[in-house]
């Protein structure tokens, strides 16, 4: 009960709210500046932003081209809440989407099997391709920064290799694609008017919980954040911080792999050279905006589509093209420092408050308090 | 920033306080205005809407190939012109937007200048019956879509003849934006007009990207990618890679002897480009400004094209450059070759 109320107590709540406000507010004050500085007028922008944003075919726009970041964030998350940064995402999802959409395009079962061997194959794949930056750190102690650049590299070579007539691609145009998944292995549409809403958006709320139990609910998701925190303390309390990393590449890999098929399952039904490339770097963005959270996250990858559906229409309506990515930039920054602020404030605080608290009881030696006192905060 | 190592009371709330805002955003999201952003458009026609592939306008090269067609246009037909970009790994939804926002604001006809959007002006044409819509390097599969398409192999196989006329040592090579099959064209044309006028040149051929449709906006990839060309004896250079090119050839302008073979405009002529000028060779030209000026004029002629438009040497739809001069003592080589490519006698490859 008292748990309860300490919850709601108003400094908690002040605390909770005074990051977001002051990233919210930094933001806009920057974003109006600079839109300032090319001698344009932010305010009619925000309003154009905020109208063309809320009408019905902006939104499905928005929900759908978020169903891809939202999947990259989370899969990008798994790995800095252990520690680890997986720059990979982008080549992870890019091979798993081109190998399901191999896969997929040569098998013709019913549905029931397709959507699974597809969705299957693409989770397999991406975690291979991040185990390997996984297995070489910890065999190698190769950091997974290197190695997942490395890899993405990799992945883009391989898929241009593979991706040509003789291959595994066809000629259409001046285009090459996997061969056409069959209408079985297609997802289903939500029938939302006008137009309809991807049924991957299912693949993301799953993928949401389970982010948030298996991490916040589970033993394994305790040892993961406990090796995140410090490893030699995990190592210390019996968890095996080698075992964590290549498991926690492969779960990270497997759901990096999924960021490709709202696009392949909803959309294109091939891989080709013009399928999405960038998501998983627009993913760590997202993760850092939503601060790792199942549900920060959501609403970073909807205001990012906000802010690209909206950004096309600023460009019609004579802003720059990019204020959009300036805004973007801005919002990421002023997130992460205002969270920063807000958290040595509190600490200080906290510090301060023990402080007095603990000369309120040693009040008769007033001098051995002071020194107390600085030890605390030193 | 990776962990933090705030209080748990605080976690727990900043937690409820995202929950309660999900549910909130959510509740907005599901009561929101059912109106959509296709309903609230004008009908007048107001112009030409003019989408660009990444690069824009300015990029001294294929774009801007076609936004000399608009400007023709606004000079000679009165008639106005909105112009988009493209931005670097946009995806198909994006496409698709931007030609709707031009289609429903009134535009017509609505250009998509670039392969890229093939699919998405095929797609939004279908909504937008009344409107004519055109798309360069692409095939048209719609009643009101216009598809342009020219024989870059042809005019690549010139150039080709050209470089191989003017090499001293023996070796010549291609820088190529993207490996796909547009662009794969140019080097079929050029190496085949290297080997026809001189089998033992030998042609280096590399490309920016695989797959990546940066490579038509990076010149510094294709600076770097010049010099090692450079460094190996290459001495004429051919890049077809948009705005890349710029790169490329400011790299080879600083190696004396060296050529550069520029693309899409006669890049000789280029303002941007006016510094390096007398390295550039000549160029193959592919007139999008031609099959962009007649789209627009047919609409205002009410007689709006259809179909697939090809622009071929025949019909001067591409071209070679002689600005500079620099290929007046091998004219009749080019004519040569010319004729031979119009009378059908060589056949030009069109894959490597």
């Amino acid at each position: 009960m008292s748990r309860l109320k300490d919850k709601f107590s108003a400094q908690a709540v002040l605390q909770a709210l005074a990051a977001p406000a002051l990233a919210l507010l930094a933001a806009f004050a920057l974003s109006s500046a600079v839109i300032m500085a090319t001698g344009k007028d932010p305010f009619h922008a925000f309003y154009v932003m905020v109208d063309f944003g809320f009408k019905s075919d902006s939104q499905v726009w928005i929900i759908n081209k978020a169903i891809p970041y939202y999947l990259s964030a989370a899969a990008v998350a798994i790995g800095f809440r252990m520690n680890l940064f997986n720059i990979g995402v982008d080549g992870q999802y890019r091979v798993a989407a081109f190998f399901a959409a191999v896969v997929g395009g040569a098998l013709a079962l019913p549905g029931v099997l397709q959507i699974p061997v597809i969705i299957i194959t693409a989770m397999a794949v991406g975690a291979l391709w991040a185990g390997i930056a996984g297995v070489l750190k910890t065999t190698r102690g190769v950091s997974e920064v290197i190695t997942t650049i490395m890899l993405n590299s990799i992945a883009g070579s391989l898929i241009g290799y593979f991706l040509s007539e003789n291959k595994l691609g066809v000629k259409d145009g001046n285009l090459f694609h996997t061969p056409t998944i069959p209408d079985s292995g297609r997802f289903f549409l939500l029938p939302t008017s006008p137009d309809p809403i991807y049924g991957t958006v299912i693949i993301a709320a799953v993928i949401g919980l389970a982010y948030w139990f298996v991490l916040g609910r589970t033993r394994f998701g305790f040892d993961l954040r406990a090796v995140g925190r410090s490893e030699s303390a995990a190592s210390a309390s019996g968890v095996s911080v080698r075992r964590m990393v290549v498991t926690s590449m492969l779960l990270s890999g497997a759901v990096a792999g999924l960021v490709g098929m709202p696009t392949l399952l909803n959309k294109s039904f091939s891989y080709g050279t013009d399928f999405p490339t960038g998501v998983g770097f627009t993913g760590i963005a997202i993760a850092l905006l939503g601060r790792n959270h199942p549900i920060g996250m959501a609403l970073a990858a909807l205001l990012w589509g906000f802010l690209e559906r909206t950004g096309i229409q600023l460009e019609f309506e004579g802003y720059e093209q990019e204020i959009v990515g300036v805004m973007q930039g801005v919002i990421v920054l002023c997130v992460v420092i205002a969270y920063e602020i807000v958290r040595r404030v509190v600490l200080r605080r906290q510090q301060s408050a023990v402080g007095a608290e603990l000369s309120a009881q040693n009040a008769p030696s007033t001098e051995s308090t002071q020194a107390e006192k600085a030890g605390t905060t030193a | 920033m990776l962990h933090d190592s705030k209080g748990t009371l605080l976690r727990r709330v900043t937690k409820l306080a995202a929950a309660v805002t999900a549910t909130a955003a959510l509740a907005l999201t599901a009561t929101a205005c059912g109106e959509s952003s296709t309903e609230s458009g004008g009908k007048k026609n107001k112009g030409v809407g003019l989408a660009f592939d990444v690069g824009g306008r300015d990029d001294h090269s294929f774009n801007e190939a076609a936004a000399r067609g608009t400007d023709k246009a606004e000079k000679e037909l009165g008639v106005k012109t909105k112009e988009m970009t493209a931005g670097n790994n946009e995806t198909e939804e994006t496409r698709e937007q931007r030609l709707t926002s031009l289609a429903k604001a009134g535009y017509n006809p609505v250009i998509g200048v670039g392969f890229n959007y093939g699919k998405s002006v095929n797609k939004v044409a279908k909504d937008f019956p009344d409107t004519t819509f055109g798309v360069v390097d692409e095939q048209s599969h719609a009643k009101n879509v216009v598809g342009m398409t020219f024989a870059e192999n042809e005019a690549s196989y010139l150039v080709g003849v050209a470089a191989a006329k003017k090499t001293k040592t023996d070796k010549v090579s291609f820088i190529g934006g993207v490996d796909n099959a547009l662009i794969q064209k140019f080097e079929a044309g050029y190496v085949k007009g290297v080997k026809d006028t001189d089998p033992k040149i030998k042609v280096e051929v590399d490309y920016l990207y695989k797959e990546s449709d940066k490579g038509f906006n990076d010149p510094a990839r294709a600076k770097s990618m010049a010099k090692g060309m450079l460094s190996r004896g290459n001495d004429v250079i051919y890049t077809a890679a948009g705005q890349s090119g710029a790169g490329s050839i400011e790299e080879i302008s600083k190696k004396k002897g060296a050529w550069a073979i520029g693309v899409d405009s006669d890049q000789y002529r280029q303002k941007g480009l006016g510094k390096y000028k007398d390295a550039i060779l000549t160029s193959s030209v592919k007139n999008v400004d031609v099959a962009v000026f007649e789209l627009i004029k047919s609409v205002k002629d009410g007689k709006p094209l259809t179909g697939n438009q090809t622009f071929s040497l025949k019909e001067k739809g591409v071209s070679v450059a002689t600005s500079g001069g620099f290929i007046d003592d091998i004219k009749d080589d080019i004519d040569k070759a010319t004729e031979k490519i119009t009378s059908g006698e060589v056949k030009v490859p069109t894959r490597p």
